[in-house]
């Protein structure tokens, strides 16, 4: 089901992508984010089926499992900026009905920073701090939830953090950078608890503590990397903008 | 009607220069200027000395030579909050700060004795604050184990204080001149 739900996002997204623009004779679309898209729904097929996701109890398989769904597919859908693309295929009724839907009060409240970022780092803290885990590890139903969970509050706390499709309250650089880095800090002190106090009925656990630890620390690096890059870019047009009229001495 | 135009940022611009002693145009950001590429390098130095201090605690000492682990069973609550709190905030703090270098160098606004004297402020705060309040007062964890402290203690925090006020004295001396 996730196979086939990826292969119909993948085909909406060329579609809109590179189908619509020539047919309508409009700019091209860059490819690197069509790259990303792609990458990203690989990252899900491979994080949420196959032999990462079947290893019950092995700590360390699951947490390279959700690596892959809760924290890198989130960053490379984000950097394939699907709301831009909908917004400019869109016909003009839908796309102003979709930013309506963006403005709308219960997406404000989640899309901000630290919303996102409490809201992903408690759902992680549940599933690790609780029973929840091995619970879920062998019913089907529940760990598919649970995997679901995992990848859209990883994807909405990236996605507030990087804002890099259109968000009509998007906060400051420096507001998002903190957002990010308590995240971070939420989830480096639960991978050394898990480290600590390995959850009940899991094997390889110190390693799959580990594996949480450094690579969460990655790819929040590059999360970070993008973030400060966006923020260098803008500066640069702050800077352009001065030599067409340079501020008094 | 002359007047009207220039204010709307259009005018000759010898004549609209005149102007903005008064007025400045919109197109330059007020938020801009060189008291703030001041302040943006000494920010980017705080900000890496701190990264880097930190980095230095948890890569050299922390895994290499094995004085104290990832975690080993001494480490409390406290210990595992801090380590992560303190884990974030240092690789945070260098994406930060390299990001305003590169901005400063890009407005050519660097200077080498100011931007020193920050780094090394950040660090020896840092590194301060690291040997009194997280090793002596919280007790989190030791430089060491199994040997006598003080040596180890008077280095770990000498060297912090030393370093803090060599950076103070670098910027005091280029605020002077």
């Amino acid at each position: 089901m996730t196979v086939l739900a990826c292969v119909l996002a993948a085909a909406a997204y060329l579609g809109a992508a590179h189908l619509v623009p020539a047919l309508r004779g409009r700019s091209r679309w860059p490819a690197g984010r069509t790259a990303a898209w792609g990458g990203g729904l690989g990252c899900v097929v491979l994080g949420s089926g196959g032999p990462l996701a079947t290893a019950h109890g092995d700590l360390r398989a699951h947490m390279a499992g959700h690596l892959l769904l809760g924290m890198v597919a989130p960053l490379l859908l984000v950097l394939a900026r699907p709301v831009t693309l909908a917004l400019r295929t869109l016909p003009l009724h839908a796309a102003r009905r979709l930013s309506r839907v963006l403005r709308s009060m219960p997406l404000r409240v989640l899309g901000d920073p630290f919303a996102a970022v409490v809201l992903n780092a408690a759902g992680l803290w549940v599933l690790y701090g609780t029973g929840l885990l091995t619970a879920t590890a062998h019913s089907p139903g529940p760990h598919a939830l649970v995997s679901v969970h995992v990848l859209l509050t990883g994807w909405l706390a990236t996605a507030a953090v990087l804002a890099l499709d259109p968000a009509p309250h998007r906060r400051g650089v420096t507001a998002r950078a903190v957002a990010l880095a308590a995240g971070a800090a939420a989830h480096d002190v639960l991978a050394k608890t898990l480290y600590a106090h390995p959850p009940a009925g899991t094997t390889r656990a110190a390693e799959g503590a580990e594996l949480m630890y450094n690579g969460g620390t990655v790819v929040h690096l590059l999360v970070a990397a993008v973030l400060w890059r966006q923020w260098y870019v803008s500066r640069g047009a702050v800077r352009s903008a001065e030599r067409v009229a340079p501020a008094p001495a | 009607m002359a007047s009207g135009f220039r204010r709307a940022g259009g005018g000759q611009r010898p004549r609209a220069s005149l102007h903005r002693t008064t007025e400045p145009p919109v197109t330059a950001p007020q938020h801009d200027r060189p008291w703030h590429d001041r302040r943006r390098l000494l920010l980017s130095g705080l900000l890496l000395g701190l990264g880097a201090a930190g980095a230095v605690d948890e890569i050299v000492f922390h895994q290499l030579p094995h004085w104290h682990h990832f975690y080993d069973r001494s480490t409390g609550t406290a210990g595992l909050v801090s380590d992560g709190l303190l884990h974030a905030a240092t690789w945070s703090a260098t994406v930060a700060g390299l990001a305003l270098l590169a901005d400063v160098r890009r407005r050519a606004a660097f200077a080498p004795a100011r931007w020193w004297g920050a780094v090394l402020v950040g660090a020896g705060a840092f590194q301060t604050w690291d040997g009194v309040v997280q090793h002596k007062l919280l007790r989190l964890h030791q430089v060491r184990y199994g040997v006598d402290l003080t040596g180890y203690d008077l280095a770990w925090t000498g060297a912090g204080v030393l370093a803090l006020l060599t950076g103070l004295v670098l910027l005091r001396r280029r605020t002077a001149g």
